[in-house]
């Protein structure tokens, strides 16, 4: 090795541990400060008003209320942060080859989970009325069929044609957005949900998110514009 | 239970640290996605340790909820940076096979199937 590589070899040791002492640094006092902030007194804090109003909101589950509900703006965006990421993939290129056709045991194996899954994520999407669960966990779900889907060799994923892959794609954030503006003129304004109907409206924005979601990760990991 | 909540934000804490210094310490482009989701992870973790509020009360959705969002934003983040990476890795074959399998000859690693009629053209 050369002097001059050897040296360099040197600097980065010393830089890396550096590193380490100033970001161990960093760590011990970002503990310390998580430290006194949970010994101390959490003062008002929004879960109060959020389970206060949890009845009202359409569902009892209060993590549905506050993603569908309360807070439904944050989600209408994250769908729309899910809608880029995947155009983003889809202006790189097409998707690469599709992986070889599986063996008889894998077949047999896809054929059973892949109907389970779908069932599974049906009944995540309903339970996340009252329980833990809802569109993004249904979401998930249906994201992992498809991406099971393609490992056994299905090169789209279990997803249609390019077409109707983008009206899946911007079923959530469409369907958010047709339900928001409609209530405007209800008098409530921009996604505020009269509690009458409030349950079935989440439900059916959730429907549509969980197939926007399931369809976006499944394309996601095609990795790039169907062929 | 005030010690299970700080051991639990704390260690999202030592996560969060060690995925700051993955990322900065290793080149190539895959370890430093790892090291970013790990970093993620690490917040989640602060924020479902700052939900609880003791055990005779339910605790607070609204630091849940962006967990959940978080976790979706950050898969697609990182569904796109790979995407990102193997672009970047189709386009100079020659340097650094960080997410694709080296493979020699091909120009396209990622595409035998568009490969196969150019190579039948040189021999």
């Amino acid at each position: 090795m050369s002097d001059n590589g050897l040296r360099s070899d040197t600097r980065d040791r010393d830089l890396r541990l550096l590193l380490g002492v100033l970001l161990a640094t960093i760590g011990a006092l970002l503990l310390w400060v998580f430290y006194t902030a949970v010994a101390s007194d959490p003062g008002p804090r929004l879960a109060e008003i959020a389970h206060a109003k949890v009845p009202r909101s359409g569902v009892s589950n209060p993590v549905t209320s506050v993603l569908l509900n309360f807070r439904a703006y944050d989600t209408l965006m994250e769908l729309a942060v899910l809608l880029a990421a995947l155009l983003g993939i889809w202006s790189l290129g097409p998707a690469a080859a599709p992986f070889q056709q599986a063996g008889s045991a894998l077949r047999g194996m896809v054929a059973w989970v892949v109907p389970l899954l779908i069932l599974t994520g049906g009944y995540m999407l309903w339970i996340g009325g009252q329980a833990p669960g809802g569109a993004f966990q249904a979401g998930a779900l249906l994201g992992a069929a498809g991406v099971i889907l393609r490992l056994a060799g299905d090169a789209s994923a279990g997803l249609p044609n390019e077409v109707q892959q983008r009206w899946l794609i911007i079923a959530g954030i469409a369907m958010f957005l047709l339900l928001g503006l409609a209530l405007i003129p209800l008098g409530g304004g921009f996604l505020t949900f009269p509690p009458v109907m409030a349950k079935w409206l989440i439900l059916l924005i959730e429907t549509a998110a969980t197939i926007a979601i399931g369809a976006t990760l499944a394309a996601a990991y095609v990795g790039g514009r169907p062929r | 239970m005030m010690t299970a909540q700080f051991l639990y934000g704390g260690a999202g804490m030592v996560l969060f640290v060690l995925g700051i210094w993955s990322f900065l310490v290793h080149e190539p482009l895959v370890r430093k996605l790892i090291a970013l989701n790990i970093m993620g992870g690490g917040v989640f973790h602060v924020l479902i340790a700052i939900a609880y509020r003791g055990d005779d009360m339910a605790p607070d959705p609204v630091p849940q909820a962006l967990v959940l969002t978080g976790i979706v934003v950050a898969v697609s983040a990182t569904a796109l940076a790979l995407a990102l990476g193997r672009r970047l890795d189709d386009l100079s074959p020659g340097d650094g096979p960080d997410f694709s399998p080296p493979a020699p000859q091909a120009d396209l690693p990622l595409r035998p199937k568009e490969h196969a009629g150019g190579s039948a053209d040189v021999s």
